[in-house]
């Protein structure tokens, strides 16, 4: 009792390797309190400044501070290496378009993304009121917040208890991000529970991997876990099950098939912006985790949990691909190519190498823009009050608004990963990973399924171009917001494309794990 | 490794569905009494009854779920003030700057919850 009493030591925390992180939790906590005390007409001018301003300051405090100060802090809870910097730092540059682009209101404030009044029930007399009083949701940007601080931590976390918190407080506020849509309402609450309870499930796996883990490894920390395993104590029989449920929980997040099933309904129903932002940011920080956890905590298995992953990455292209052809809905058909594409990182992340490090941070870094854009091009498209989603609204769009039709022709062109576009530079830094370590057949099958899905994002062109224009879709003219995001992310998806070199180098040497 | 190394894995799965398919197929029937009572209808400590002739048609008002939530933010609030206060003289200022920090961040919420009615029952 005595001895556990002064056994007491206090944590030291590196300050300046986490502010980033403290900065964005700092800034939510903010964005509560204007939520709460700052006037009704005010709100969203302050919120959207606040938001962006606190964005903008944590990514500074990334490169200035965190980035000299790499370290194992907080007790080995948390670890500030290349790899986290280069995940928390593409978070942060794609969640500030993101939060551009869920400030749109189109010049109108009554048509923004997000319901007036996420409590009440569609048509009922509190969602009435509501409407009358002018309510907005500006709650969405500290929850947008809340969850960037969230997938900042999940990549760096260095115990499997911190994966999990992170996992949590980033899950949390997409799950109630997803059910605040406008329009479709009930679609929107539907998606919202799906995801919630499927989040739920699968959280409760990681869980379950976690403690099998730790009653193998005695601790949840990734370098002791490390040592056990190559140890070895002979009770693989817990180790390699608590493996795969670890592996549940975040391939769930990553959105691989057979843990998908969440992704469409959820990308469909959510306000079009939070789909763009759940698909590109949680992306990056769930391939950030996966990679720590696999090639951090469990390198010694590689022969246990290599093969899963490939018949995962296998599965997820085939699936993905093949689904994607038949969607007739836009945003159904966005969340089917992610699946795709999160498949194609999975052949790379199988190399357990720096190449596969550097592979990876580059394919989610140029997918996040080119998606945020695509979604932020769905949101303008509108059809009698709604988005129109489905693909014959958007027949003949090359005609009657040629500006919106090249820019998501050039968004598909790059999903396809056709040359001088980012995404196939980053195709081929990830396959080029799977080539040096014997994954030559896999990366074959990935060309043959990149070809499969190119078939999907050419037919959208073509419907664009070489169809006649039907129906009332029209074309709404976006505010600057939503212009700034979208041109940068077009010209950063030309840009990457075609001058790769800077990329693929910083992403090589922020590609070294910390033990 | 070789696949030996599986059978546990098996085994282990095999167990777990055994004892899932016994417990709710197998034991409930063959061990547990059968003898209805009104009690065995009451939802525990809850006040409300909850079949066959619900209150209200089984619904609850949703004004109960925000009370339930804000007790359970409270009552986890003190489940860390409690071994701090016990521990604080060997804690020193870096606990107390932590623990004022957490105390903060609870009232933001609690201060969002009043100030945007949360606490008004009609």
């Amino acid at each position: 009792m005595i001895a556990a009493a002064t056994g007491f030591s206090q944590t030291k925390i590196e300050y300046a390797a986490v502010v980033p992180m403290l900065v964005i939790f700092g800034v939510a906590m903010l964005g509560v309190v204007i939520e709460a005390f700052v006037p009704r007409r005010l709100r969203y001018v302050v919120q959207v400044a606040v938001t962006l301003l606190g964005l903008l300051a944590a990514f500074l405090t990334l490169i200035f501070s965190a980035r000299d100060h790499k370290a194992v802090t907080a007790g080995g809870s948390v670890v500030i290496d290349g790899p986290a910097l280069m995940f928390q730092g593409t978070v942060l540059v794609l969640s500030f378009l993101a939060v551009l682009v869920m400030a749109e209101r189109f010049d109108t404030p009554s048509i923004d993304a997000f319901t007036q009044s996420g409590a009440s029930v569609p048509g009922s007399p509190m969602e009435t009121n509501a409407v009358r009083l002018g309510a907005t949701s500006t709650e969405v940007f500290p929850l947008v917040l809340f969850a960037v601080g969230g997938m900042m931590l999940f990549p760096a976390a260095g115990d499997l208890l911190t994966v999990f918190i992170a996992l949590e407080v980033l899950s949390l506020p997409l799950y109630i991000l997803t059910g605040l849509a406008r329009r479709r309402r009930l679609l929107s609450q539907e998606a919202s529970m799906k995801y919630f309870l499927l989040g739920a499930f699968s959280s409760a796996f990681f869980l379950f991997g976690a403690a099998l883990v730790f009653g193998y490894a005695g601790s949840l920390n990734f370098g002791t876990i490390a040592a056990a395993v190559s140890a070895g104590s002979g009770r693989d029989g817990i180790l390699i099950p608590g493996i795969f449920l670890v592996a549940v929980g975040l391939l769930f997040k990553i959105g691989a098939v057979p843990f998908h099933s969440w992704t469409p309904d959820a990308y469909q129903g959510a306000p079009t912006p939070v789909a763009g932002f759940m698909a590109a940011c949680t992306k990056v920080a769930a391939f950030g985790a996966f990679l720590r956890v696999f090639y951090v905590a469990f390198p010694g298995m590689k022969w246990n949990w290599q093969p899963i992953v490939v018949v995962v990455a296998i599965l997820t292209m085939v699936v993905g691909a093949v689904l994607s052809v038949t969607q007739t809905d836009i945003k159904r058909l966005l969340a089917y190519s992610s699946i795709t594409q999160a498949g194609f990182i999975l052949v790379g992340v199988v190399a357990l190498d720096r190449q596969a490090v550097s592979g990876t941070i580059v394919y989610v870094i140029t997918y996040g823009f080119a998606t945020i854009a695509a979604f932020a091009l769905v949101a303008m498209v509108r059809s009698g009050g709604n988005e129109a989603t489905h693909l014959s609204q958007w027949a003949g769009l090359g005609k009657t608004s040629p500006v919106v039709a090249a820019l998501m022709a050039l968004m598909m062109i790059a999903f396809a990963g056709i040359p001088l576009t980012s995404l196939f530079t980053a195709k081929y830094a990830i396959f080029s990973a799977a080539v040096g370590h014997g994954g030559t057949w896999l990366a074959l099958i990935g060309v043959i399924f990149s070809a499969v899905a190119a078939f999907v994002y050419v037919r959208v062109i073509v419907l664009m171009y070489f169809s006649e224009p039907t129906g009332d879709t029209v074309v709404l003219t976006p505010s600057a917001l939503t212009g700034i995001a979208v041109t940068v992310a077009a010209v950063l998806t030309v840009a990457l494309g075609v001058f790769p070199t800077p990329l693929l180098d910083m992403a090589h040497n922020y590609s070294q794990f910390m033990r | 490794m070789n696949h030996y190394s599986y059978y546990p894995l098996l085994i282990f799965a095999a167990l777990g569905t055994g004892f899932a398919v016994f417990s709710v197929l197998g034991a409930a029937g063959l061990a547990g009494p059968k003898r209805y009572n009104r009690a065995k209808a009451d939802a525990y400590e809850c006040g409300i009854q909850p079949s066959p002739h619900a209150d209200g048609g089984g619904r609850v008002p949703i004004k109960y779920y925000l009370t339930a939530m804000l007790f359970i933010v409270f009552d986890i609030e003190s489940v860390f003030l409690y071994p701090f206060a016990v521990n604080f003289d060997r804690m020193g200022l870096f606990a107390l700057v932590e623990m004022v920090l957490f105390v903060i961040t609870v009232f933001v919420a609690y201060a969002y919850v009043w100030r945007r009615g949360g606490l008004e029952w009609d």
